[in-house]
C-alpha cells in the first residue's frame, strides 16, 4: 500500500498535541480516555498548559499524569479536593483542577468535594461517574444503581441493604461556593462536543475566581459492567441517564 | 533588629511561621495548640506576607492542603494535637513518599482515645518510628522553651527543604501553654517565583510539567526509591543530631528527657548535684535523627547508669537502650495520662533505680 502523505488538506483527526505518546492503559469503550482528550484539548486553547495544576485521584485515573502534558500532584485516595485547595491557595494564578472517580470522590472523598465546594474554591471538580471501582476489579460504589451487580454486590444492589445511589451533583449544587454545576457524557460525537464546552467554561469561570465548578461526566466501565464497549453506551443510555441526567444543573 | 515579647509557645509558633516565610498554614482547631491557628488568623498575614491561612474541615484536609502547597515548591504547614496527627498519618506518609517538604507541629496530650487534654509526651514512638504506613521517618525536633518553639519553626523549614522531607515539631501542651520571653530576629521574606524554580525547579510544580506522586507501580523501580529515601536518612543522621548536655563532663549518672521533661529534669540535675551526687542531662533536641552517638560517647568514658525521664510509659527508654547497647544500665521513670513529675521525684527516682541498684 502506497504510503499516504499526511498534509493539513487530508488530516480529519490529530492527538492533541498535550496528549502524550505514552499508551493509555484505559479499556476499549471507558469514558477517561475521551474525557482526558477534552481536557488537554481546552487546556492547550486556553494557552494554559503552563500554568495549570491537575490533581489525579486513586482510581482508573491515577495515572492521568502520564497522558496529558501539565503539572500533576496525584492524591490520596479521596483527597483531592484538599490536595487542590492547597495548591490554589498558595498559587492562585494557577488553573487548578481534580479529576476524580466516583469512588474517589462520592466515598470515602465526599467530605473534602463538599467543603471545597462549600468555601468556593476557585478549582475545577471534573468527575468520572461510572457507578462503579473500576481500578480494584468492580466492587460497588455510591453512585452503584438500585439492581446493578457488583462483586460486593453480587446479587444487585439492594436500598435496604446498601442505601440509594448518591446523586452528587444535585447536593453540591446547592451549596452557595459553586457557581456551575452540570452533567455531561461523551457516548456520541454530539455529546463530547457539549462536554468540551462544559469543560471550557468551567475551566473559565476557575481563573474569573467565580467559585468551585463541578462537571460530572456519567461514564461507562465496561470491563467493571461485564459488557462490550457498544453495549455499555447503550446501557448508560438506558439506565444510569433515568438516575444521571444529563444537563446544566446550576450556572451563576 | 531583635525585639524582645512575652507569649504562649503555641503563639510562639505562629509567630515563627509568619517571620520563617512560611505560604500557607492549613489547621483545625484541638487543645492544647488551637492558639496557634486563632494567633495567625487574628494577625492576617495574608495582607502582609502574602502567607495564605484556612481553616481545614478536618486535619485529614489539612494534611492534604499542605501536601498540595508543598507541591508547588511552597513553605506549607499544619499543627495539631495527638488526635490530629493520628488523622495525619496517611497524608504524612505520601508527602514522605513523593519526597517534599513541610512542617507539622504536634502539641501532644495525653491518650490513648480522646485521652486528656493535659500535657503528655505519648506520641514520640509514633512520631519517631511510626508516623503512617510504608518505610519512612518524620526530621523530629524537641522544643524545651517558647524560644524553642520559635527558633524550631525556621529549624524544621530549613532541614525539610534541604532533606525534602516532612519535618515534626514535637511538643506539648506544657511548652506550647506556658509563657516566656522570646527574642524575635529579623523575619525571612517568603521565597520568590524566581527562587522557587531555581531552587526548587527539579521537583516542585512550577509549570514545567512536573509531576508529584508516591506511586511506583515498577517494585524494582520503587526500591530504588526506598534507598534514596533511606540514604537520606543516613545523611541526617552523620549531620543533623541536636543535642544540649548540662552537666555531663564530670557525671557519673545521666538522665536523658526531651522537651518538658527535660525542662524539669534540668532541676532534678540541680537537686542531685546538691545533695553531691554527680548528675548531668542529655537532652535531644532531634529526636529524628536520635543522638546514639552522644550517648555512646557517655557510656564510654565512664557514666554508671542513665536514667530516662519520659511522660509516657517508656517510649525513649528503649531508643536510649539500643544506644548504649548493653554497655551500661538504663532505667525508665515516667508519668502518664497529662501527669506531670516534679523535679523530686525524677532525683529520687534516679537515686533509687540506679545508684541504689547499683551499690
Ligand atoms: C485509602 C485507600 N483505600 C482504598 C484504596 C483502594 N482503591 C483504589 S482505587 C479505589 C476505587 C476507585 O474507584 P473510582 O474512584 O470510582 O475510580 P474508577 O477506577 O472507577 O475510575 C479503591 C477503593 C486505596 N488506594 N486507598
Ligand atoms: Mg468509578
Amino acid at each position: 500500500m502506497a504510503e499516504v502523505q499526511k498534509t493539513q488538506e487530508n488530516l480529519v483527526y490529530a492527538k492533541p498535541r498535550l496528549i502524550k505518546d505514552n499508551v493509555m492503559h484505559y479499556c476499549p469503550g471507558c469514558s477517561h480516555g475521551t474525557v482526558h482528550k477534552l481536557v488537554a484539548e481546552v487546556i492547550e486553547e486556553m494557552g494554559m498548559e503552563n500554568k495549570t495544576v491537575g490533581v489525579s485521584p486513586v482510581g482508573c485515573s491515577v495515572l492521568a499524569y502520564n497522558y496529558i502534558d501539565i503539572d500533576w500532584v496525584e492524591a490520596a485516595h479521596g483527597r483531592a479536593c484538599a490536595v487542590a485547595t492547597g495548591v490554589k491557595r498558595v498559587a492562585p494564578e494557577r488553573l487548578v483542577f481534580t479529576y476524580q472517580g466516583d469512588g474517589d470522590l462520592a466515598s470515602i472523598g465526599i467530605g473534602e468535594t463538599v467543603h471545597a465546594a462549600q468555601r468556593g474554591e476557585k478549582i475545577v471538580v471534573i468527575y468520572i461517574n461510572n457507578a462503579i471501582y473500576g481500578m480494584t476489579g468492580g466492587q460497588m460504589s455510591p453512585t452503584t444503581l438500585p439492581g446493578m451487580k457488583t462483586s460486593t454486590s453480587p446479587y444487585g444492589r439492594e436500598e435496604a441493604l446498601h442505601g440509594f445511589p448518591f446523586k452528587v451533583a444535585d447536593m453540591i449544587k446547592v451549596l452557595d461556593g459553586t457557581c456551575y454545576v452540570t452533567r455531561q457524557a461523551v457516548h456520541t460525537p454530539a455529546a463530547v462536543r457539549k462536554a468540551k464546552k462544559a469543560i471550557r467554561k468551567a475551566f473559565e469561570n476557575s481563573m474569573e475566581g467565580k467559585g468551585l465548578s463541578f462537571v460530572e461526566f456519567v461514564s461507562t466501565c465496561p470491563s467493571g459492567w461485564k459488557q462490550t464497549a457498544t453495549e455499555a453506551n447503550t446501557w448508560m443510555e438506558e439506565h444510569m441517564f433515568p438516575v444521571y441526567p444529563l444537563g446544566d444543573i446550576k450556572d451563576i | 533588629m531583635k525585639d524582645v515579647k512575652l507569649m504562649k509557645g503555641n503563639e510562639a509558633i505562629a509567630l515563627g511561621a509568619v517571620n520563617a516565610g512560611c505560604d500557607g498554614y492549613f489547621g483545625y482547631p484541638i487543645t492544647p495548640q488551637s492558639e496557634i491557628i486563632e494567633t495567625l488568623m487574628e494577625m492576617k498575614p495574608w495582607e502582609t506576607t502574602g502567607m495564605a491561612v484556612l481553616q481545614a474541615e478536618s486535619e485529614i484536609a489539612s494534611i492534604n492542603m499542605v501536601y498540595g502547597a508543598a507541591a508547588m515548591g511552597k513553605k506549607a504547614m499544619t499543627t495539631s494535637s495527638s488526635p490530629g496527627i493520628s488523622l495525619c498519618s496517611e497524608g504524612l506518609s505520601y508527602i514522605a513518599g513523593a519526597e517534599l517538604p513541610c512542617v507539622v507541629v504536634n502539641v501532644q496530650r495525653g491518650g490513648p482515645g480522646l485521652g486528656t487534654i493535659q500535657p503528655a509526651q505519648a506520641d514520640y514512638a509514633q512520631a519517631v518510628k511510626a508516623p503512617g504506613h510504608g518505610d519512612f521517618n518524620l526530621i523530629v525536633l524537641a522544643p524545651n522553651s517558647v524560644q524553642e518553639m520559635y527558633d524550631h519553626v525556621f529549624l524544621a523549614y530549613e532541614l525539610a527543604f534541604k532533606y525534602r522531607n516532612p519535618a515534626m515539631i514535637l511538643t506539648d501542651g506544657v511548652i506550647g501553654q506556658m509563657m516566656e520571653k522570646l527574642v524575635v530576629d529579623e523575619a525571612k521574606p517568603r521565597m520568590t517565583e524566581e527562587f522557587i524554580r531555581e531552587n526548587y525547579g527539579s521537583w516542585a510544580l512550577v509549570g514545567n510539567k512536573g509531576v508529584v506522586t508516591s506511586l511506583e507501580l515498577e517494585a524494582s523501580r520503587q526500591e530504588k526509591v526506598n534507598e534514596r529515601i533511606q540514604a537520606k536518612y543516613k545523611a541526617l543522621k552523620e549531620n543533623e543530631v541536636r543535642v544540649e548536655m548540662t552537666d555531663c563532663d564530670d557525671a557519673e549518672f545521666v538522665i536523658v528527657a526531651f522537651g518538658s521533661s527535660a525542662r524539669i529534669a534540668a532541676k532534678s540535675v540541680e537537686i542531685l548535684r546538691a545533695e553531691g551526687i554527680k548528675a548531668g542531662l542529655l537532652r535531644p533536641i532531634t529526636l529524628f535523627p536520635f543522638p546514639d552517638k552522644q550517648l555512646q560517647d557517655l557510656a564510654a568514658k565512664g557514666v554508671k547508669g542513665f536514667l530516662v525521664a519520659e511522660l509516657n510509659a517508656g517510649q525513649m527508654v528503649k531508643d536510649v537502650r539500643l544506644a548504649v547497647n548493653g554497655a551500661r544500665p538504663v532505667e525508665y521513670y515516667g508519668r502518664m495520662g497529662g501527669m506531670i513529675y516534679s523535679p523530686g521525684e525524677i532525683a529520687e527516682a534516679l537515686k533509687e533505680k540506679l545508684i541504689e541498684k547499683t551499690k
